[in-house]
């Protein structure tokens, strides 16, 4: 198949490349495995999601070990923070391609580069100090499911945008030559043309998106008020698996530890669910009706 | 054509331009808020001098922040080491994030096709790597680098556990780069002869430079933003590095560190987030600024 | 063969870099090899004694030469785990030794006081130990209920597990399920941004960080306990009743540069470096 020595090197060394990047989630999912396996053993699958309460820190029989208010914050605020990310992210792109002017696309591309840098502990700090104040004076106690799709969407936006813009950048050129030629507006071009024909790049962008949003711990720590309890509004307070984990590791011993590394597990596990999910529906997109 | 706006054009065309603007105004509004909580470290308090140098004295006080140590738990003095330190762990990160996350990307786009098993589940695995919370990566860093492998609280095993981190950004954005070369180019060079080691190098990666760099940059914010992956494997020693097997503690640590942890840190936590960002705009200009110039020497072998 | 400059350049900076850690690696290992044993000393747990004891090292280092005092966070249980498995020469725990840790040498250097602390504008001046249990059990949800405003009360808790809400649960007798928070914190410095930005806040936090904080110009006021001032004086001289200890713990009886530097960190050599990350020497 290959002509040369040099092509068979090569396509040997990116596949052994490509098998141990995908070999590291082989081994993170052994190592959460394996240190959740304590809680396992000792607690029923089902009190995960029947117990009273979430109070792991005693020992597992008398412990509450209730996770779905856990989840069910996790997936809140994500997906708030996705559906509010992705339509900014695709307009951000749709401007920097198509409506700036070169120098403000420029400028703009740059400034959403810097915000993709910028480290979580700072959003949180900000979230903390400006935003929970503001939002507390409106509805107390101002930690709340919305500070916390405000401070993720700002978050994972870089990443929906960058992406998005890569992925409309990459429709040939042609297309859109042909799409001036017609005398399409650039607003059709955009809207009608280049976007469906970007759609896979851009459903990548908003799953890495929400992937991002999912793992993210240090501003959501300081900013969604971390109560065990299922958010009747979108001002109450929620708890995320990855806030649990980093909130309570610290003094975690036995069976409590053992849970938390649960909680990474959850986590794995609603993430996988999710790609699946998105992987099936891009599927349907593709072979179904254009 | 411009004259005849439907409603839905205009509705279009208002929102292309208001989310650009509202995300610029939240993002001007954290980055001025840092600024004017941070620059308090660089103003000269009560002091003697007058005249020019009144004037000299911020940019002194701005030298020695970047260059002295940490005092008084980080509350006081500079931030030198920890610029060391941040430095060698992303340079750590890097060299081994690009050649494994190129690699992964050139397979994926390049070698197999879009069904291929092999491909189907490497690029599955690192979707889910990529929802892997940094806490984790932490203690699993911790497990594998800093305990299994040996190399204790160091600069190279948080370094490792950041390549694990980014690679997932780092392949995706550059497989949709390297998807962005336009077919017709690879097909051209499969008429003309050329071994795929040639197509590879000479069309298709000069051709996609622009998005690895996207990917690259990327790659660098979420490395250099990272604070709970690092605390469990580079460590909290804010000492200079003498070699990457030292423990380091890393910029946006001891901001977490300053903020959260050491009372009346604050002023040094928001002045270490500034230099953080300032930074990342040297990093960013940098990059877009070579990739520019490779793409216009590549242009003009042509 | 021609690979453009750009390929060419990713190529170049990968080996170099690999060689300098190769480089450093030689170096490193070669000078390890070289030196005697137990000039490097290894100390991780609790991130609240972990600055403390960075400033204490850094004194110890310098009063003997060559000797590098390494400090690394991640929390109590980590410092009793590593101290436990020879991961650490020393760990640090920010509360008492539970009974199962009996087998762990343990080193009072310092204890922390915790108080309730309040948002500056919030016109009541004191709550009884009854006022403070039913709010923090969710009987009392209104300030005017304890002669404040007509406003809910907002209740900042510690996570579960953390030292401090074990010091508060034990000290008002309430049972940690019981507690009913509208917020949830873990490090002191959260707690106070917390309650510092909601006026109708109430939470308990370290009185050493309170203490700098207030004198920063941070608006919240420290709640006396029992007609005893929330001071580091009066946890000093004993008579603030709510206070956690900060250990160091070994594995075996220290020995050595080990047992110079425990020495060390308990003396009053190192008072000022305590007081000044605002935590309660011991006399």
């Amino acid at each position: 198949m290959f002509r040369s020595t040099r092509d068979r090197f090569l396509s040997l060394t990116l596949h052994g490349l490509a098998a141990v990047s995908g070999l590291i989630v082989v081994l993170v999912l052994a190592f959460v495995l394996q240190e959740s396996s304590p809680v396992l053993s000792r607690v029923m699958l089902s009190r995960f999601l029947t117990d009273g309460s979430w109070h792991p820190a005693a020992d597992a029989a008398e412990g509450a070990f209730n996770l779905l208010p856990i989840v069910v914050g996790t997936l809140l605020s994500s997906a708030g923070a996705v559906v509010l990310a992705t339509p900014l992210g695709i307009l951000s792109a749709v401007f920097i391609q198509f409506y700036a002017p070169l120098h403000l696309a420029r400028w703009y591309r740059r400034m959403i580069e810097l915000l993709a840098g910028i480290p979580s502990v700072v959003f949180g700090l900000w979230g903390l100090v400006v935003l929970v104040p503001l939002i507390a004076r409106i509805h107390p106690p101002g930690q709340s499911l919305f500070t916390g799709i405000v401070i993720l969407t700002l978050m994972i936006l870089p990443t929906v945008a960058l992406l998005s813009n890569a992925a409309m950048a990459a429709v040939p050129r042609e297309i859109v030559s042909g799409c001036a030629a017609l005398g399409l507006s650039r607003r059709t071009t955009a809207f009608l043309i280049i976007i469906p024909a970007a759609k896979s790049g851009l459903t990548t962008a908003a799953i890495l998106g929400l992937v991002r949003a999912i793992g993210e711990t240090m501003a959501v720590v300081m900013v969604c008020g971390n109560v065990v309890r299922m958010p009747g509004s979108l001002f109450d307070p929620i708890r995320t698996l990855t806030s649990t984990i980093a909130l309570e590791m610290s003094y975690a011993r036995g069976v409590h530890r053992s849970s938390l590394f649960f909680c990474g597990l959850v986590l794995l596990l609603v993430v996988t669910g999710l790609i699946a999910v998105a992987e099936i529906v891009s599927r349907r997109q593709l072979h179904g009706p254009v | 054509m411009a004259r005849f706006k439907t409603r839905t054009d205009r509705v279009l065309d208002i929102c292309v331009w208001t989310a650009p603007a509202l995300v610029s105004g939240l993002f001007l509004w954290l980055v001025g808020d840092l600024a004017v909580r941070g620059c308090g470290a660089f103003w000269p308090g009560e002091s003697e001098a007058s005249g020019f140098f009144r004037l000299t004295e911020p940019l002194e006080l701005v030298i020695k922040f970047l260059t002295g140590a940490p005092e008084r738990a980080g509350r006081s003095g500079g931030i030198g080491p920890i610029l060391v330190s941040t430095g060698l762990i992303l340079m750590v990160c890097m060299s081994m994030a690009i050649p494994f996350g190129l690699g992964t990307a050139l397979l994926l786009s390049e070698f197999v096709a879009p069904q291929n098993r092999f491909g189907r589940i490497v690029r599955r695995s690192l979707d889910v790597l990529a929802g892997v919370p940094s806490i984790v990566f932490g203690l699993f860093g911790n497990a594998v680098f800093s305990q299994f492998l040996g190399l204790r609280f160091s600069i190279l095993s948080g370094g490792l556990t950041l390549a694990c981190m980014v690679l997932p950004l780092l392949i995706r954005s550059t497989e949709e780069a390297l998807n962005a070369v336009c077919p017709t180019q690879r097909h051209a060079a499969t008429a003309l002869g050329f071994s795929r080691w040639a197509t590879v190098f000479q069309i298709i990666l000069p051709q996609a430079t622009p998005g690895v760099v996207v990917g690259l940059v990327l790659g660098i914010g979420r490395a250099l933003a990272e604070t709970a992956a690092l605390i469990f494997t580079s460590g909290y020693v804010d000492r200079m590095p003498r070699s990457v097997f030292d423990s380091g503690r890393s910029l946006s640590i001891h901001i977490y560190d300053l903020s959260m942890n050491v009372a009346g840190g604050n002023q040094n936590a928001y002045a270490s987030a500034l230099v953080l960002i300032t930074v990342l705009a040297l990093i960013n200009a940098a990059t877009n600024w070579l990739a520019t110039r490779f793409l216009q020497r590549e242009a003009g072998n042509f | 063969m021609c690979i453009p400059f750009q390929i060419r350049s990713y190529i170049a900076l990968a080996c170099l870099l690999s060689l300098f850690t190769c480089g450093c690696g030689a170096a490193d290992g070669a000078r390890t090899t070289a030196a005697p044993r137990q000039t490097q000393i290894t100390i991780t747990g609790a991130s609240t004694i972990a600055p403390l004891m960075g400033e204490i090292g850094k004194r110890f280092e310098a009063e003997h030469p060559g000797i590098r005092v390494d400090v690394q966070t991640g929390g109590s249980s980590r410092g009793v785990a590593d101290a436990r498995n020879g991961l650490a020469d020393i760990g640090m725990v920010s509360r008492d030794l539970k009974p199962d840790e009996a087998d762990l040498q343990r080193f009072l250097i310092a204890r922390d006081g915790v108080c309730i602390i309040l948002h500056a504008e919030n016109p009541v001046q004191s709550l009884s130990r009854e006022q403070i249990i039913s709010i923090y059990t969710g009987q009392t949800r209104n300030w005017k209920a304890v002669g404040g405003r007509d406003a809910p009360i907002t209740v900042v808790n510690k996570a579960e597990g953390r030292s401090t809400l074990e010091v508060f649960a034990t000290h008002f007798k309430i049972n940690t399920k019981e507690i009913h928070a509208d917020v949830v914190i873990g490090d002191n410095e959260q707690g106070v941004k917390t309650v510092a930005g909601n006026p109708l806040a109430i939470g308990y936090v370290s009185i050493g960080t309170a203490e700098v904080d207030r004198e920063g110009g941070v608006p919240i006021r420290l709640l006396s306990l029992n007609e005893v001032e929330a001071s580091v004086k009066n946890v000093r001289n004993g008579t603030f009743p709510m206070s956690r200890t900060l250990n160091l713990v070994t594995k075996t009886p220290p020995e050595g540069t080990i047992k110079e530097l425990i020495d060390f960190a308990s003396s009053s050599k190192v008072h000022d470096l305590v007081k000044e990350l605002s935590f309660v020497p011991i006399d």
